[in-house]
């Protein structure tokens, strides 16, 4: 029994963590108002490209440089899903175009892009792609303490640095949001831009700003399931399950409840329900079918949304300017 | 002191237009330091327009603004703020799940680090200073509507105000949270502070303020000292010389009872009382108008007898229809009162709102009222289309075609389509709010005079209004709101502009008596 509870909290948490880098994107978006579907699309672009940027690295070098490797693949990552970020802003802030259509073109061309991308690479290589190198890198476990503590190595330091880079980032964030002047005037804009804009808060250049470090984060979301929970390997096949995980980032958001400490937690509920099918059937004997799992976080979310709605709490509630577009008032 | 020294603001000759409206013409007048000065006027007298142009929600179009004898260019609130000139709106620019102190501390440069506690001090000197309560650490949604507005003030305080501009203040308060709302204000006068409070009460202007500026129509009228004023005075120079009209106004023909309002009470999104306990009657074959400054309940007395509003109880709107059979229209849904036989129809103030839908032609407009006609999946199209023709001929509706988006078309125009819609539907009650607001002469005595024609055919038709002028050349007869009561029902026939101005601004008190 233990020894298959184990690996489904190793799947559980790793995944968890990528979740929760992906929603914590969307979620900073999201407080700035804007409600971006363009997550999944922009994950797949930055998955394609830090991927392919340090596959030719790795393929160009004779001894590469572990340091250089995750520069080049967190920074390419981070900078081509900033670029998504940067075009739904400008289509929804500067020209003001309703953000649900904007969102979800986003993701199909993000798709679209990143499939294109990979056929073209995956043609220009012998056929396997694989970057074992990377995934090592990427997948270093810290010396003592994923090994001496049992079960608790197992289960939580059984993973690479991307796991508790996340974690770190979801702190910084409740941070910034909570403590900050920038993160207080984050949150006006998305509370009510029209007040932010009489306080002298420029809507536009926090609702760019926020869509651009947010799909950054999202970006670097996507290397970090190649490189750890895809294990380092590559197929065009893959964009489909980054975009499904992109989906689940953006339902995650609103199961947190906007708050970047629940996306901790709340990943770990959707990771467990999402691979139970995987785990169950050994641990209890138990057949789930996958899709029925995979349909659990979505149904918790929607749950989540009732039973908040009904409470009718002010603080559980988004942003309350979210997928608005603001116009200054003119007569 | 010389005078040079005691003038906080001058405006030489500043004027604003909208479109081809002017807002504010040539306004010449200077503010004092540490006054409270009021600024009256009727509806769209340029009020607040003057004082958005102060506090930078605005710019002029001509003419300059000094303060402290230097002339200053305000293109943004931000620029207001930095001169110390704060404004507190009628809507709260406010974030709801906000603390009082998150919400001063909104968008103030300083440390990255928010020093909650360094803010919440600042803020309860200022509260000790000039007698403010509040809690900074009480969120936004939880406070009352007074709380609120004193935290507006805090708000531009903290940002170093030193002349203060409050947008009909009163307006969403009790007669205590106004006294205590008074008392702070004279205590910021005595701070130095200036304030202005703009406002169409006489007996607040007469309580609270040291002099009183008079704007009418846009155009400045002449600042009397308060100590000399008193509410006629001040209602004369409001509305002005009495302008002739010549509207018709045929007797009223056998009128009927068609509409009896009884004890009608509303209440607002903040739990406020909207309208309070509203009885009158209307007569078919009469017009009777509605007055008011606005905002008083004009638009929730309407909506509430369409069935569009949430009364409270014991509220009763009795229809007398055609055939002799009795409604309450209480509690039936727009959609059942036109099942019910009840001919009512609607023209909202919001033309392009709630009235009419602007990507749509005159021929989909006319589809909204006639879907019910045909009983098939596809639209009803050829009614429509008739319709839609007929009201372009009879109205003179200049459009290019039937089925040009009506939000192209000019302000008179769009009027005339939702007027000749509403006309179609034969109503037994035709009730209009500001249908000649925006329009030029000629439109407007267009509506005029199908307003009469209705008249003429027996319909009850309630016209709410914000010209005085108008109404008391147009209307048989004339019931004013003040503050969601109704203060009077007068004659249109002779009645003066001064005294519905009077009933206006002055609520009378239980005995009859006005308390001034």
């Amino acid at each position: 029994m233990i020894e298959n509870l184990i690996p489904w909290l190793q799947q559980g948490f790793k995944f968890a963590a990528f979740l929760a880098l992906a929603a914590l994107g969307e979620l900073l978006i999201e407080k700035s108002g804007s409600l971006n579907l363009g997550t999944p699309g922009t994950m797949c672009v930055g998955a394609a490209t830090g991927f392919i940027s340090v596959y030719r690295y790795v393929a160009a070098v004779e001894e590469p440089n572990a340091f250089v490797l995750i520069v080049l693949a967190l920074g390419v990552s981070f900078l081509s899903a900033m670029l998504m970020g940067a075009l739904y802003s400008f289509f929804t802030v500067t020209l003001r175009i309703n953000q649900n259509v904007i969102g979800l073109i986003i993701t199909i061309f993000g798709v679209g892009l990143a499939k294109f991308l990979s056929d073209y690479f995956v043609k220009s290589t012998s056929g396997n792609v694989r970057c074992d190198e990377a995934h090592r890198v990427f997948t270093a476990k810290i010396p003592f303490l994923s090994e001496e503590l049992g079960v608790v190595s197992k289960v939580l330091f059984n993973y690479g640095f991307m796991f508790y880079l996340s974690i770190a980032l979801a702190v910084v964030v409740a941070l910034f949001l909570n403590r900050t002047r920038t993160g207080l005037n984050l949150r006006a804009v998305g509370e009510n831009p029209a007040t932010a804009d009489a306080a002298g808060i420029s809507v536009t250049r926090y609702r760019y700003l926020a869509a651009c470090i947010g799909s950054g984060l999202v970006g670097l979301a996507g290397i970090f399931c190649t490189m750890e929970f895809k294990s380092g390997a590559w197929a065009v096949a893959d964009i489909d399950s980054i975009e499904a995980f992109g989906w689940l980032a953006v339902a995650l958001v609103i199961f947190a409840l906007w708050k970047p400490m629940n996306l901790l937690w709340g990943s770990l509920v959707f990771s467990i329900c999402y691979w139970a099918y995987m785990y169950l059937p050994k641990m209890l004997g138990i057949n789930v079918p996958t899709d029925l799992a995979q349909m659990l976080p979505y149904v918790i979310t929607i749950l989540v949304l009732i039973v908040t709605n009904l409470r009718k709490n002010r603080e559980s509630q988004g942003p309350a300017a979210l997928g608005q577009s603001y116009f200054r008032e003119e007569r | 002191m010389d005078t040079q020294n005691k003038i906080a603001v001058s405006f030489r000759g500043v004027t604003k237009t909208f479109g081809s409206v002017y807002a504010n013409r040539d306004v010449t007048m200077e503010i004092h330091k540490g006054e409270i000065l009021s600024l009256l006027g009727e509806n769209g007298s340029g009020k607040t327009t003057l004082m958005n142009m102060l506090s930078g929600i605005y710019c002029p179009d001509a003419g300059e603004i000094y303060l402290d004898g230097k002339q200053v260019t305000i293109r943004s609130p931000q620029d207001a703020h930095a001169l110390g000139i704060g404004m507190i709106h009628q809507h709260f620019k406010l974030v709801d799940v906000f603390t009082a102190a998150e919400n001063v501390l909104l968008g103030v440069k300083g440390r990255e680090i928010l020093n909650v506690a360094e803010a919440t001090e600042k803020i309860n000197t200022i509260c000790r200073t000039y007698g403010f309560e509040i809690d900074p650490s009480m969120k936004v949604y939880d406070m009352t509507v007074s709380q609120k507005q004193t935290l507006e003030i805090v708000k531009a305080l903290y940002r170093g105000a030193n002349i203060l501009i409050l947008d009909e203040p009163t307006a969403v308060l009790t007669p205590q949270e106004t006294d205590k709302l008074f008392s702070v204000l004279r205590e910021m006068r005595k701070d130095g502070k200036t304030v202005i409070i703009i406002t169409h009460k006489l007996h607040e202007v007469l309580a609270v303020s040291d002099r009183v500026a008079i704007l009418r129509k846009g155009e400045y009228v002449d600042t009397v000292e308060t100590a000399t004023a008193n509410e006629q005075i001040l209602t004369e120079l409001m509305v002005g010389q009495k302008v002739e009209l010549n509207i018709e106004r045929p007797a009223p023909e056998n009128p009927v009872l068609r509409l009896q309002v009884e004890h009608l009470t509303v209440k607002g999104h903040e739990g406020e009382t909207v309208l309070e306990d509203v009885s009158f009657d209307a007569y078919g074959g009469e017009i009777l108008g509605i007055a008011g400054i606005s905002g008083c309940g004009q638009k929730e007395l309407l909506e509430s007898i369409a069935g569009l509003q949430h009364v409270e109880a014991g509220s009763k709107v009795l229809y007398d229809a055609p055939d002799g059979t009795k409604e309450d229209l209480i509690g039936k849904d727009p959609k059942k009162i036109k099942e019910l036989g009840v001919a009512l129809s609607f023209v909202p103030e919001d033309r392009l709102g709630m009235g009419l839908v602007g990507g749509m032609g005159m021929v989909g407009n006319m589809q909204l009222r006639n879907y019910t006609m045909r009983k098939s999946i596809l639209a009803e199209i050829k009614h429509s289309k008739e319709l839609a023709e007929q009201i372009r001929e009879e109205l003179g509706v200049v459009t290019p075609s039937l089925n040009t988006p009506v939000r192209r078309l000019s302000g008179g125009n769009v009027q005339k389509v939702l007027v000749g819609r509403e006309i179609a539907s034969a109503p037994a009650v035709l009730m209009t709010a500001y249908a000649v607001r925006g329009l030029d002469i000629g439109a407007s005595y267009t509506i005029y005079h199908l307003l009469n024609k209705q008249k003429a055919k027996g319909v009850a038709v309630i016209f709410v209004g914000e010209d005085l002028d108008v109404l008391v050349a147009l209307c048989d007869r004339i019931m004013v709101l003040c503050d969601g009561k109704v203060n009077g029902i007068v004659d249109g026939r002779t009645a003066t502009k001064e005294e519905i101005g009077y009933l206006m601004t002055n609520l009378k008190t239980e005995g009859g008596e006005s308390n001034g």
